[in-house]
């Protein structure tokens, strides 16, 4: 079932409904409670191969409920290291733990300073707010 | 939303479930409550509720309203008795398609139609300037209010006797009188229940308190699709024809209706293309208006619940149309593979 709506504090997040937990140099990226409340029900994670290069703002994978496809934006550039398999195999983990089980791509950052661009959890809540 | 948009008489009760409403057709409709997959899975294992309110009813009457909708309506009105209900086609001088609808034959001088809610006046136009000496075609669209009740526990819940299928009549559900008929669009036993629009909401609390799950236009779609019911506008429209779209058994093509020389026509030489059901091999979802390889087109695609997997109907040309053939489909950019089944690409375990 749906998780509850939260934003946890230790995340960075981009405007576009994604967010990012920093490891070292490494990076774990996903879609926030917000995203997938509004797309509903999710039945398919199109993923990026491993080794693909993300670009900040730009897309790098889709989401798909039944009723509609939406693209998933990098809030930070770097190289896919790993793709979570239980997402695409069981899209409804992202529905039912979106920061946990749900997690969509482990990545490399290619610049930490690009950090700097995103919000807290707390600048991320007044921005969902507002919509 | 959309200040133009226009509300059911169950409007009110939707917004009050929290049903998270969407505009459809010029109307701001619920598309979900709890969400698209348990509303389906609802239907196919017990019981699901839509407000279909919609839809548009027109009034066919006067001693000449069989002969105006037997020259009008492709399939042979007079197989119908009082009582009886039929799905049939509204057709163009081309042979295209107007809109489908059904026909209930009340008595020999009064006919009712159930037009979708997009051709509502599309509809009514055409039957009001073909209208003939003896006939009067009335839109009382506005007066009624309509709910789809489907699902294998629909009809014991709702406390009526069993009937068959294309039938209608009377009958009462909490001590509200209704128009019960035997129709539906998810390949489920269920009613269709007819009353007066200021009945709606008091009928709709009714139904949901009996156990019955209220479902959205989501749920509606993913269940007609699974079952191949043509949607008009996705999978029918003025610019294709009832031989190719796999509608023949709608087509009493012995009798004139207008458009049935170009029927004739089809249906002696074969058509073009068909209308195909189809369900991915690989992990995608097809979408309305994705092309198909070597000439064809995606017409409507979602995620079916039941099946868990990838689902649509599309036209494809005729000679690579049989149940089988394998389909590449270009799901934004990447080829997908698909193979024809047959229809209906949903089938209940018996």
């Amino acid at each position: 079932m749906a998780a509850n709506e939260s934003y946890p504090d230790d995340l960075r997040y981009h405007p576009e409904h994604d967010w990012a937990r920093v490891e070292g140099d490494e990076a774990v990226l996903g879609i926030t409670w917000f995203a997938q409340d509004a797309l509903g029900e999710l039945v398919h994670f199109e993923a990026p191969e491993i080794g693909a290069t993300l670009t900040q703002n730009a897309s790098y994978a889709e989401v798909e409920s039944v009723k509609a496809v939406s693209d998933v934006i990098a809030p930070i550039s770097g190289e896919v290291l790993d793709v979570n398999q239980k997402a695409v195999d069981e899209p409804e983990t992202i529905n039912e733990d979106p920061y946990g089980e749900g997690w969509l791509v482990r990545i490399r950052l290619a610049d930490a300073g690009e950090l700097d661009a995103l919000m807290d959890a707390d600048a991320y809540k007044a921005h969902v707010a507002e919509q | 939303m959309n200040a133009t948009l226009r509300r059911t008489p169950l409007y009110e009760r939707h917004v009050a479930a929290g049903a998270r409403m969407v505009p459809f057709a010029g109307w701001e409709m619920p598309v979900q409550y709890d969400g698209v997959i348990p509303e389906h899975l609802a239907v196919r294992a017990d019981a699901g509720a839509f407000d279909v309110s919609h839809m548009g009813q027109i009034h066919v009457e006067g001693p000449a309203a069989r002969e105006l909708l037997q020259s009008l309506l492709s399939n042979d009105l007079d197989r119908l008795g009082d009582g009886d209900a039929q799905y049939t086609l509204l057709t163009n001088e081309q042979g295209g398609i107007v809109d489908d609808l059904i026909v209930y034959r009340m008595n020999h001088g009064h006919f009712f139609l159930v037009v979708n809610a997009g051709n509502r006046e599309v509809a009514y136009e055409w039957l009001k300037e073909r209208e003939i000496r003896g006939t009067e075609v009335r839109d009382a669209s506005d007066d009624y209010a309509l709910i789809a009740v489907q699902g294998p526990s629909s009809v014991q819940k709702l406390g009526l006797p069993d009937a068959p299928p294309f039938t209608h009549a009377m009958g009462e559900v909490a001590d509200i009188e209704v128009m019960v008929c035997r129709t539906g669009y998810t390949g489920e036993k269920g009613v269709e229940l007819l009353c007066p629009a200021e009945d709606g909401a008091e009928l709709w609390d009714a139904v949901l308190q009996r156990g019955v799950v209220p479902c959205g236009l989501g749920a509606r779609d993913t269940l007609r699709l699974e079952v191949c019911y043509p949607l008009h506008g996705n999978d029918i429209t003025q610019e294709t024809d009832a031989i190719s779209a796999g509608l023949g058994w709608t087509c009493a093509l012995e009798k004139d209706f207008t458009g049935v020389e170009t029927l004739r026509q089809v249906k002696e030489r074969g058509p073009e293309r068909k209308l195909v059901a189809f369900v991915m091999e690989e992990r995608a979802i097809p979408r309305q208006g994705m092309s198909i390889e070597r000439g064809g087109e995606v017409t409507s695609g979602t995620h079916s619940p039941s099946l868990d997997v990838g689902i649509g109907m599309g036209y494809v040309p005729a000679e690579r149309a049989a149940p089988d053939t394998e389909l590449a489909i270009d799901v934004r950019g990447k080829t997908r593979r698909a193979r024809i089944v047959k229809k209906p690409i949903y089938r209940k375990e018996t």
